[in-house]
């Protein structure tokens, strides 16, 4: 039987039906505060737990023991967490960590701040010292709630465990809703071993949190007009539109409207990359054409995207001549960092759905002309070369030996960049990069995950070598777990980001930007994997098809050229208009 | 300006270290905050008095609004409203200044709370500009200690009759 309760979580959660009624039917023995925990999670819908145990959270390993739920040990608890983003990015479902106190729960903190910047859903269970010692600085104690308030939507600690039906019900459907984010449930060792009594999932109601209503009809209609009168008017959407689950209808109405479109770096896949109104990413690496697009529109239609200072360069040269309009879920996006004219805090499924049903129809054919122009004087480039392999080439090749369908997720650095730009993504869910916080050490965890959730998925992270040795200890987990994550190492011997910015910007002194490298090849074989290596394009694209082929995990050692950079850049402090697309040492 | 805000918050724990945390890292000065039982269990009522523009100020109330335990936020700085500060104010005194100081409180409407030899304690309500004026005429005769309560507020019954601003919603 389904209860009420159950129902109003799976819809937010869109857990399929089979299993909550295997969640329902499983009879899980409850005695323990460790043991409800458990049967709470599989009502949830949980099927997986990236986690790593200790001391404190030994009880509900213990409980772990016997329920029906898969954990993934980790070999270190940010490889889990971001793991746990991996998993949520790909399916829109949330991931679940586990950790123990002290430094288990502190090792957590860049994921969790990683997911609230990126608006992952994420539930996080963390050990706590047993209630009476809390304050005292026990062993293994930390204030993970209060450490991660400025980082996590909502944390809690369980004080009684009566309270921890409701708070587990709670912390699903904030992570969830609205706009998504990481939530914590900090579970003191006592109260998970003390004694518990079986319960329902009750209905979600977080008291004080509110999510917007329908929008007035009236608001849908001046945004209408503000469209069908503009003559230059841009798309400009984000992240926003694949939580919201949006694509769908932000794509029918980009096609009815003709109207042109960009994305963030968090937005790739949403439009897809061969259509003619796509326009490409925007930005400090966007398009040359995007960013004079954003420049020269006449209405910016904003929508599930934040302004963030990567994306606007200099403010007083950002989309200077545009009449803004902009949705988002989060009232506190609006007007943060750019004042705009229309305004609306909605669900921007709701927002596309009402103005679907009657679509302005301004006349863009010029305006198109115009971006077409600029995407003739400066398309996306770079000097390719036969003998010596460039890190864009390395992306060519792995887009045309997958088709451009896999599952790309990213470190942080060129290779990133290079990843936004270089591949072609056609669907929401297939990019997972570190976005707002630039985290290294995201992409091999991240595609760790999304692995475990796409286990017949071609799933590629592409990284740096810098990048890949920050958590390159989670090859042991994607071994033992037989994960076939495809590792394509843009090794160019350098932190190459920041050797790009000391160039430009620092005289050309590589202060600690040279990095050393084990060989990866030998490191791959030593973990149990394939290791192989390119320095040639041939030799590329040979080594990209054997990784395919394979059937577990690879490391793809790619040796490129060094001092390559990427373009356009607009420098820090500029306008996305006065990009640099080459640089010329002085 | 000078910004007052008013809160109507879940009576958690905590709740006080996410709303000082947050004005902490958004920037925000917070020139003094005040927390009670709001008029039913469970929610407490917040008056935040802080310093910012109209944009600065909306940007204040949407982060607020976002935090899962605040119910509701208004920013009542325009708004007609009861203003209260109370202070407890030990000044110096002996037996030449004790009656000229007895002559300065009297128009304040204070009460003395405490007489000892040398110092009388003075508790004073009222909106901030009353406790500062007193506290001028004070300061020739030695202050020894203040204790403020910062301001607490609340919208007048004129204000707005049919939208009493922040308020314990039905069923809540
Ligand atoms: C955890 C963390 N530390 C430092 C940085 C700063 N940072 C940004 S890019 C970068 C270089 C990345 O080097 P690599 O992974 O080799 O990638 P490449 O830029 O060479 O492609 C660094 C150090 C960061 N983003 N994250």
């Amino acid at each position: 039987m389904q209860s009420q309760a159950q129902i109003a979580v799976e819809s937010v959660l869109e857990i399929p039906p089979e299993t909550s009624s295997r969640a329902v039917g499983a009879s899980l023995a409850v005695n323990t505060g460790a043991d409800l925990l458990c049967s709470l999670l599989l009502q949830a819908g949980v099927e997986v737990i990236f986690g790593y145990p200790g001391g404190a959270v030994l009880p509900i390993y213990d409980a772990l023991f016997h329920a029906p739920l898969r954990h993934i040990l980790t070999r270190h608890e940010q490889g889990a967490i971001h793991a746990a983003q991996g998993y949520a990015r790909v399916t829109g479902r949330p991931g679940i960590v586990l950790a123990t106190s002290g430094p288990g729960a502190t090792n957590l903190v860049t994921g969790l701040a990683d997911a609230f910047m990126d608006s992952t859903p994420l539930v996080v269970i963390t050990g706590q010292v047993v209630r009476h010692l809390i304050g005292s600085d026990a062993f293994q104690e930390a204030d993970i709630v209060g450490i991660t308030m400025p980082i996590t939507k909502h944390n809690y600690q369980i004080r009684d465990i009566a309270e921890l039906p409701q708070v587990v019900a709670d912390a699903f459907y904030l992570a969830c809703s609205g706009r998504p984010g990481p939530v914590l449930i900090d579970m003191p060792k006592d109260v998970s071993a003390g004694p518990a009594v079986p319960a329902h999932l009750p209905l979600p109601g977080p008291r004080g949190y509110r999510l917007p209503s329908v929008p007035e009809p009236l608001a849908i209609a001046r945004i209408r007009a503000v469209i069908a009168a503009a003559k230059r008017p841009l798309l400009y959407i984000g992240g926003g539109i694949i939580s919201a689950g949006a694509t769908e209808l932000l794509r029918e109405f980009a096609r009815r409207c003709r109207i042109p479109v960009t994305t963030t770096l968090m937005g790739l896949g949403v439009y897809p990359e061969d259509d003619e109104l796509f326009v490409g990413m925007l930005g400090m690496h966007g398009k040359y054409a995007a960013n004079h697009a954003i420049t020269d529109c006449d209405v910016l239609i904003a929508l599930g995207v934040r302004f963030d200072d990567r994306v606007t360069g200099k403010l007083e040269r950002f989309s200077p001549h545009s009449v803004k309009i902009h949705v988002d879920v989060d009232g506190a996006e609006i007007n943060k960092n750019v004042p705009v004219h229309y305004p609306l805090v909605a669900d921007v499924r709701d927002v596309l759905a009402a103005l679907n049903a009657d679509p302005p129809q301004p006349d863009t054919e010029q305006w198109r002309a115009r971006i077409a122009g600029f995407e003739a004087e400066w398309p996306l480039q770079f000097k390719a070369e036969a003998e010596f392999l460039k890190p864009q080439a390395v992306i060519e090749l792995l887009a045309q030996a997958t088709g451009g369908t896999a599952v790309v997720t990213t470190d942080v650095g060129q290779h990133q960049m290079w990843a936004a730009l270089f591949y072609p993504y056609s669907r929401p869910r297939q990019w997972v990069t570190s976005g707002g916080l630039g985290t290294m050490g995201f992409g091999f965890p991240a595609a760790m995950g999304a692995q475990v959730a796409l286990p017949d998925a071609t799933v590629i992270c592409v990284t740096g070598d810098g990048s890949l040795q920050m958590n390159i200890q989670e090859l042991q987990t994607v071994v033992e777990n037989g994960l076939p994550v495809k590792v394509a190492i843009i090794n160019n011997g350098f932190l190459g980001m920041v050797r790009q910015w000391q160039q430009f910007f620092h005289g050309k002194r590589y202060a600690q930007s040279k990095i050393g490298s084990p060989d990866f090849v030998r490191v791959a074989e030593a973990f149990g994997a394939l290791g192989l290596r390119a320095t040639t394009p041939s030799e590329a694209a040979a080594v990209i098809e054997q990784a395919l082929a394979h059937p577990g995990p690879v490391f793809m050692d790619f040796v490129v050229r060094e001092e390559e950079n990427v373009f356009p850049m607009v420098p820090a402090g500029k306008g996305n208009d006065e990009m640099t697309l080459e640089w010329e040492e002085v | 300006m000078e910004r007052t805000l008013s809160a109507l918050v879940n009576d958690r724990p905590g709740v006080l270290a996410r709303i000082a945390g947050l004005f902490s890292r958004r920037g925000y000065n917070i020139a003094s905050i005040t927390v009670g039982v709001a008029e039913h269990p469970g929610f407490s009522r917040m008056t935040i008095v802080s310093a910012g523009d109209d944009a600065t100020a909306s940007q204040m109330v949407a982060q607020l609004l976002k935090l899962v335990d605040v119910i509701d936020v208004e920013d009542i700085t325009r708004e007609p409203v009861v203003r209260r500060e109370l202070a407890l104010i030990k000044v110096q005194t002996d037996k030449v200044t004790r009656p000229e100081i007895s002559h300065i409180l009297e128009p304040f409407r204070v009460s003395i709370v405490d007489v000892g030899h040398t110092s009388i304690t003075v508790e004073v309500t009222g909106d901030t500009q009353k406790v500062d004026a007193l506290l001028a005429l004070l300061e020739p005769y030695g202050v020894l200690q203040i204790a403020r309560t910062g301001v607490t507020a609340l919208l007048r019954a004129a204000a707005r009759e049919s939208q009493p601003g922040v308020r314990i919603a039905e069923g809540l």
